[in-house]
């Protein structure tokens, strides 16, 4: 794949506040397109707030992000708004609709975005719920079917409008470690096939080391981030004794 | 139509090219299959299809679920298709699509015969009536081992309750409260009127007032109020497993939930309802002496002598009955909640619509009793 100059998302010069409590300080990254990266961090260091600001849910006191060049939270809400229709989102908890069946969930975006008709809706619900292996499942409701099977069809949502980005909150959480490792792979999978690029935040190591091809750790005490790579190398690399305890769980000291 | 987008090619026996380009992302208009379906029964001659894709093509899902569809409807005319000329990643995708089976999964739908169904509502019914009981039960033995000293009670979170039921809602209660007075006075005035008796308005005003309007105006609010808020909260914290949470320490739900909302009602429906009576009053005073014309004095003494204690134990009476059907309504339809949104919004309105129902029924046994009594 030809090497494009912008990255797809920069971050810079962001601060992060939760409750007027400052969280994350200047923050500075760049994710470039087709890659899977990885937001880590312990609890309550900001990632989900990072994460909100980036979808564009929540509106930054200070910092730019840029989409391909482009300040989103400097845009007009209309142009907010149709690159808010590039991202797809994995929420934590799959929070898809209740009281709609599968495919419903999937073909509201559709139904909203799309020029197809409902025929055509029809068959790109079922290839999305292909993609997750959940063909079959369209009339099922999110009580009906199992929690791994909810973040799959929450991802056959997220990835209903063929999104240039899809955001992961956690998805591990909750899982077992098969579902996981399923998870993964289908990540993995979507990347190469729709040519996605995939931002995640997660603590999980399994999947970090699993997935990543670039990463940023967040530090709490800090308030920054602390390391910034591929987690493998990272892993191998940092001499900073609070990455190698984050990647190590603990397990092994730094040398610093 | 789209001919921007494809075209088909016969150039070549026995095979149809169709040649795709322009954008064939799910934001634009696509070609139907039915088109290329169309063609097929026009040419029965067809036996292979291939494709040729432009540089300028722009695909996505879009693309995915028409060729999946084309490749169907090719396979079920034993015609071939020779995926080759397509992109690299449609490619792949489409071989994905192509994997699975058609088959829909059923939901397992149960249908009931007539009978088996009213035999179900009917032992939905005894289920329901037992697990009230079991309910109202539960709430007693909370409240005598709350008297024996030994449930875990937390003073704040009582408080915090009393205000959001009592104090909170006073602006509420005093807005209607005195509007429901405005209104019997008027009433009251278009028959008065013909007898020349409108100062009898003060003694309709003070006696429906004190008597049951108070109070069942009082609970009407409340069940709004507080008792949907009980349901919601309690539905939600059933949802959120935080209910399973305190069982599997050993709390008692009814104890650690219900008994506080319970008592904070009791306690502060009488006395929202004495202030829905001075209010009420109030309204009706101020309508009749400014309005209505009457003698302020005049209107103050008719008021006293004709409000007696017994009415205002009957109020009371009212108001504390109406207090234990809210709360119990309440916490009963929230920790009864099922674990779902759509649950909770029934647990809510379940709520309401019970408390306020028993409440008229109450209201009227209590006025059949007073009239048997002669109270």
């Amino acid at each position: 794949m030809e090497k494009i100059l912008h990255p797809l998302i920069e971050v810079r010069n962001l601060d992060l506040d939760y409750d007027d409590y400052l969280v994350m300080r200047n923050l500075n990254f760049k994710v470039n397109k087709g890659d899977i990266f990885i937001v880590m961090g312990g609890s309550g260091c900001g990632k989900s707030t990072l994460l909100k600001v980036l979808i564009g849910l929540k509106k930054p006191d200070k910092g730019e992000v840029l989409y391909s060049g482009e300040n989103f939270w400097a845009s007009e809400e209309t142009r907010q708004q149709e690159l808010m229709r590039r991202f797809g989102v994995l929420y934590q908890g799959g929070a898809l609709w209740s009281s709609f069946s599968l495919a419903e969930n999937i073909a509201l975006p559709l139904q909203l975005y799309s020029s197809l008709n409902a025929r055509q809706i029809r068959d790109v619900v079922r290839l999305k719920l292909a993609l997750v292996g959940l063909v079959g499942y369209e009339d099922f409701y999110p009580a009906e079917i199992s929690g791994g099977m909810c973040k799959r069809a929450a991802l056959a949502r997220a990835i209903a409008l063929d999104p240039e980005i899809i955001f992961f909150d956690e998805p591990s959480a909750g899982l077992d470690p098969i579902s996981a490792r399923m998870l993964d792979d289908l990540i993995l999978e979507l990347r190469d096939i729709l040519g996605a690029t995939i931002v995640v935040v997660t603590h999980e190591l399994a999947s970090i080391f699993a997935i990543g091809d670039n990463a940023v750790l967040l530090d709490t005490e800090s308030k920054s981030v602390i390391a910034s790579g591929a987690p493998k190398i990272l892993l191998n690399d940092s001499r900073d004794s609070r990455v190698i305890q984050f990647l190590t769980r603990g397990e092994r000291q730094g040398a610093g | 139509m789209y001919a921007d987008k494809l075209f088909l090619d016969y150039s070549i026996p026995k095979t149809l090219q169709l040649k795709l380009s322009g954008d064939w992302r799910i934001f634009s208009a696509l070609p139907t299959v039915d088109e290329v379906i169309a063609h097929f029964s026009a040419h029965p001659e067809v036996e292979n299809i291939t494709f040729s894709v432009s540089e300028n093509i722009e695909w996505d899902s879009g693309l995915i679920s028409f060729l999946r569809h084309v490749t169907r409807e090719s396979e079920n005319r034993n015609i071939r298709v020779n995926l080759e000329g397509l992109p690299q990643g449609a490619q792949k995708l489409l071989a994905m699509a192509l994997q699975v089976s058609e088959k829909i999964i059923q939901r397992p739908i149960v249908h009931e015969p007539f009978l088996e169904r009213v035999g179900a509502q009917a032992l939905r019914v005894t289920q329901s009536t037992l697990s009230l009981l079991n309910f109202l039960g539960d709430i007693v033995v909370s409240f005598a081992r709350f008297f024996s000293g030994k449930v875990y009670f937390r003073r704040e979170e009582f408080i915090t309750i009393l205000q959001k039921c009592g104090s909170d809602a006073l602006p509420l209660v005093s807005l209607i409260s005195a509007l429901v007075g405005i209104i019997l006075a008027f009433i009251g005035a278009i028959q008065l009127r013909l007898f020349g008796a409108q100062i009898f308005i003060a003694d309709i005003v003070g006696i429906a007032m004190v008597r049951v309007m108070g109070a069942v105006m009082t609970g009407v609010l409340m069940s709004g109020r507080t008792g949907a808020s009980f349901a919601a909260e309690l539905g939600i914290m059933q949802t959120n497993e935080e209910i399973d949470a305190l069982r599997t320490l050993g709390i008692s739900p009814v104890e650690f939930l219900v008994l506080p909302r319970v008592m904070a009602l009791v306690i502060m429906m009488p006395l929202l309802t004495l202030y829905a009576d001075i209010m009420g009053i109030l309204g009706g005073f101020v309508i009749s002496t400014g309005v209505l014309g009457l003698n302020p004095v005049e209107y103050w003494n008719h008021t006293q002598s004709a409000v007696k204690v017994a009415h205002l134990w009957i109020g009371l009476i009212h108001s504390f009955v109406f207090g234990i059907i809210i709360a119990v309504a309440g916490c009963l339809r929230g920790i009864r909640c099922a674990r779902s949104a759509v649950a909770v919004g029934e647990a809510t309105t379940s709520a309401v619509v019970t408390a306020i129902t028993c409440i008229v029924i109450a209201t009227a046994i209590i006025t059949f009793v007073c009239q048997v009594l002669g109270v």
